[in-house]
């Protein structure tokens, strides 16, 4: 360790303060502290310092999505399978997955921390961690067959118009994993929706429909899908959110570790729970009709509900914001999916609207605070006068 | 006896090095010093010079904001130096002890026909004045003001703090002494542990509160929030514990009491427990019965490690604190130390360190950052440290953009930066909250005028 650490800032000196390279720092300094937590100490303020950070913060989030990327991996491999009727094991499900999944990952992450490292560089900041969880999650929700380009130029769009043009790290308004998603989504249509896009190879080998549950639903059609392959995920979809098993597991991390906010998940699937059930009350057509409990279950709600909703800088603030929030965004992707049948997945839209209106909620709050102060204020005042 | 109050929010860090109850004399000090920066806001006149043989309790330097409040000196001796900072600025006036010089002798009306003015006047004369801060913004009181209550916290939650009741065990005459002046002013609310309240239960001519919770429950702040909430316009006075004890020493005897009870603390004592020394100590004369193990570089801290100030160790002790901290510097690299679940030894908040298992072990803490500073992430996590009913995080950001209208209707008359101690503690981002607050404060006292 001691000798890798010499090495280490034997590398670093071009570019400390006044050397040459200067202005490349934050650069050398992200791969450093990869390796090693800094030896900065307290300057100001508190003399002791916990060991959270925001690496850790953002690596908990990236434990907690590894279950269900694992899952879509070998999902992946197991759609295509059937699909050609192949006999398969298990490694060859997971091998052809990785052999598609493995390429977006790797282009995202170099697109997009390319961007974050200019960017730092150019505005003299250290590289914030955040783009390790977005740079995960786009991949995670794209369809599998979607051309790595495309890849590219979403996560160049979701960074460069969503974040940094915003400010960077903590000032965007929409989450930018959404906002690429968005962005693919609007662009590129036919890579994003249809019957052809969510199973490996689908259009090459336009063998039985690859349609998703919801697609078919707004289409007319039944679902041939029991509740518990619908909740274990072994079902077409965007790559790592068809198992709401996996996804729970992530969600317990998140929610024990404390780095995702429980507020936000519990009151979105409360939201979503009953605006499904009010529909089954009223029941006019499929979609409708479709069970409340299934509603939970298929589509992108729990992974958007459990990992896009509770990003922290495009969600409320304040704990009564999220309660607020979080309902908000299960009512309406519900209300998407029901009333809307051009768009049979609404979470991403539900999650992107209030995103939007989150400063607002947050606004109703704080100024519900203020007006307790304030009549405090006039009461004391009253006493004394 | 009013009801005890439970304080939901907060954290009290278990670390190494508290004092025991162990009370001893220190060994004397031959020089002392008053530092113009302990008084917050206060900017100092001078009255001596170098040279100038000064009596215990002769005025050294007067506040520029208010004439009328003289900071006095500790002990009898002579000036030896007055030492400056940059543009000028007073640092230290140095005293050296001699003990020949005497005090300064007060007359003092008899408590039961004196009025509010006259102990006002007596506590400005003696120099006693400094003894009594103010809420909003954490500044000496102003004379000239009407308190709506005093509060005196005897209830502590700071990393390591005092036990008051030990701390005041030779001191329960000039306490309970020390609450009759205060009274004359006007109502004082005394609160203490609610799980042990010791001899503070007894005390006469106060309002007695039980406060139970963790820090900061012992913040004096805080619990004014709770009890008798600050709106803007109102003052709430605030004294110290041993310096109620010092007001009622000097209504005793005429002569201003400097007395300061002092526990060394810290993972990097050999002997941690209370001295008995005079404000302005040096702290070479506290350390060298503690014992220091300084084999690795130490930091001297007047006051908790969360509020405290760094010092050099040749320097002297604060003006008001009552702990003197020491724990080892972190001036070392973690390797992945941001893996979750690595270095559990550090104490944290954080579920993504398993430390909350070991929460009843003693931790040994450094002032390594443990992280670098980040742009504002995560939320949510300040509520959890900060209980009272404003919001810690639009407050902050409310001074970060001097933003002077908002940050009133949000609170800033209730706090003062030592209530986001654990903000800063337990900050992901590893924001300064107490330094912006501190910024904030001071630009809401030059708006007021």
């Amino acid at each position: 360790m001691n000798f890798l650490r010499k090495s280490l800032d034997n590398i670093k000196k071009p570019f400390g303060k006044g050397e040459k390279y200067e202005r490349f720092a934050p650069a050398i300094n992200a791969f450093d502290t990869f390796l090693f937590v800094p030896n900065h100490t307290t300057h100001k303020g508190a003399h002791i310092r916990d060991a959270v950070d925001l690496k850790r913060t953002m690596v908990t989030v990236i434990i907690a999505l590894l279950p269900a990327l694992i899952y879509g991996i070998y999902n992946t491999g197991y759609q295509y399978f059937i699909q050609t009727g192949e006999a398969f094991t298990f490694l060859d499900a997971f091998i052809h997955g990785s052999w598609k999944i493995l390429p977006m990952i790797a282009v995202s992450y170099i697109v997009g921390l390319t961007i974050e490292f200019i960017f730092a560089i150019y505005r003299g900041h250290e590289v914030n961690e955040g783009y390790l969880v977005t740079g995960l999650l786009i991949p995670m929700i794209m369809p599998v067959d979607i051309p790595l380009w495309m890849v590219a130029i979403s996560v160049a769009f979701a960074v460069l118009i969503a974040k940094e043009a915003f400010g960077g790290t903590g000032m965007n308004i929409l989450n930018p994993a959404l906002t690429a998603r968005a962005f693919a989504f609007f662009a590129y249509p036919t890579y994003m929706s249809g019957n052809k896009v969510w199973v490996s190879e689908a259009s090459n080998i336009d063998a039985i429909s690859g349609e998703t549950i919801l697609g078919s639903l707004a289409a007319g059609n039944n679902v041939s899908y029991s509740f518990f392959e619908m909740f274990q995920g072994a079902i077409p979809g965007s790559i790592a959110e068809t198992s709401t098993l996996w996804v729970a597991v992530g969600a317990f991390i998140l929610i024990f570790t404390g780095v995702g906010s429980w507020r936000i998940i519990v009151g979105g699937i409360g939201g979503a729970a009953i605006m499904g059930f009010l529909f089954n009350l009223w029941g006019a057509n499929a979609l409708m009709s479709f069970d409340w409990m299934n509603h939970l279950v298929v589509g992108g709600f729990a992974f958007g509900i459990v990992f896009m909703a509770t990003d922290p800088v495009s969600a409320a603030q304040t704990n009564q914001g999220k309660w607020i929030y979080g309902i908000l965004v299960g009512i309406f992707c519900i209300l998407i999916r029901v009333f809307n049948p051009a768009y049979p997945e609404g979470v991403m839209l539900a999650i992107l609207l209030m995103n939007v209106f989150a400063p607002t909620i947050d606004h109703y709050v704080v100024e519900g605070n203020i007006k307790r102060r304030k009549k405090r204020w006039a009461a004391a005042q009253l006493k004394t006068a | 006896m009013s009801k005890d109050i439970r304080i939901r929010k907060g954290f009290n860090l278990n670390l190494e090095g508290e004092a025991n109850k162990i009370l001893v004399d220190t060994h004397p000090s031959k020089t002392y010093a008053l530092k113009p920066d302990d008084f917050f806001f206060s900017t100092p006149k001078l009255l001596v010079k170098e040279g100038e043989k000064v009596q215990k309790g002769s005025p050294l330097f007067f506040s520029k904001q208010n004439p009328r409040i003289h900071f006095v000196s500790p002990v009898g001796g002579e000036v030896t130096a007055i030492v400056r900072g940059a543009k000028r600025k007073i640092l230290e006036v140095v005293i050296t002890q001699d003990d020949a010089q005497g005090s300064v002798h007060h007359d003092i009306p008899s408590l039961e026909s004196i009025n509010q003015e006259q102990v006002k006047e007596v506590l400005l004369k003696a120099g006693a004045w400094p003894f009594i801060t103010q809420r909003p913004y954490g500044t000496i009181a102003q004379p000239e003001d009407t308190p709506k209550a005093i509060f005196v916290s005897a209830f502590s939650t700071a990393p390591l703090d005092v036990d008051y009741d030990f701390l005041l065990k030779n001191n329960k005459a000039e306490f309970q002494k020390g609450i009759d002046v205060l009274a004359k002013i006007a109502e004082v609310t005394l609160t203490a542990d609610a799980n042990f309240k010791g001899f503070f239960e007894k005390v006469a001519n106060a309002n007695i509160v039980g406060i139970k919770g963790e820090h900061p429950a012992g913040n004096v702040g805080v619990q004014i929030h709770h009890i008798n909430p600050i709106n803007a316009g109102d003052r709430v006075w605030v004294v110290n514990p041993e310096d109620v004890a010092n007001i009622g020493m000097l209504f005793s005897t005429g002569e201003f009491s400097a007395q300061r009870t002092v526990a060394v603390v810290g993972s990097s004592v050999k002997n941690p427990q209370y001295y008995k020394t005079t404000i302005g100590a040096s702290i070479h004369s506290l350390l060298q019965g503690a014992e220091i193990n300084d084999a690795k570089p130490n930091r001297y801290i007047n006051g908790d490690v969360l509020t405290g100030v760094a010092t050099a160790v040749d320097s002297y002790l604060g003006y008001y604190n009552n702990l003197f901290s020491v724990i080892p510097e972190g001036n070392h690299f973690r390797m992945f130390g941001w893996l979750p679940f690595v270095d559990n030894k550090i104490p944290s908040m954080s579920k993504t360190s398993l430390s909350w298992i070991f929460g009843k072990r003693k931790a040994i803490v450094d002032t390594n950052l443990n992280g670098e500073e980040r742009a504002l992430v995560v939320t949510g996590e300040m509520e959890k440290v900060f209980p009272m009913d404003i919001y810690p995080m639009q407050l902050i950001k409310a001074c970060m953009i001097e933003d002077v209208e908002r940050m009133e209707v949000l609170g800033i008359y209730e706090v003062v930066p030592q209530d986001f101690a654990m903000i800063d503690y337990s900050s992901t981002s590893k924001l300064e909250a107490q330094e912006i607050i501190r910024k904030g404060v001071e630009l809401m006292i030059k708006e007021e005028g």
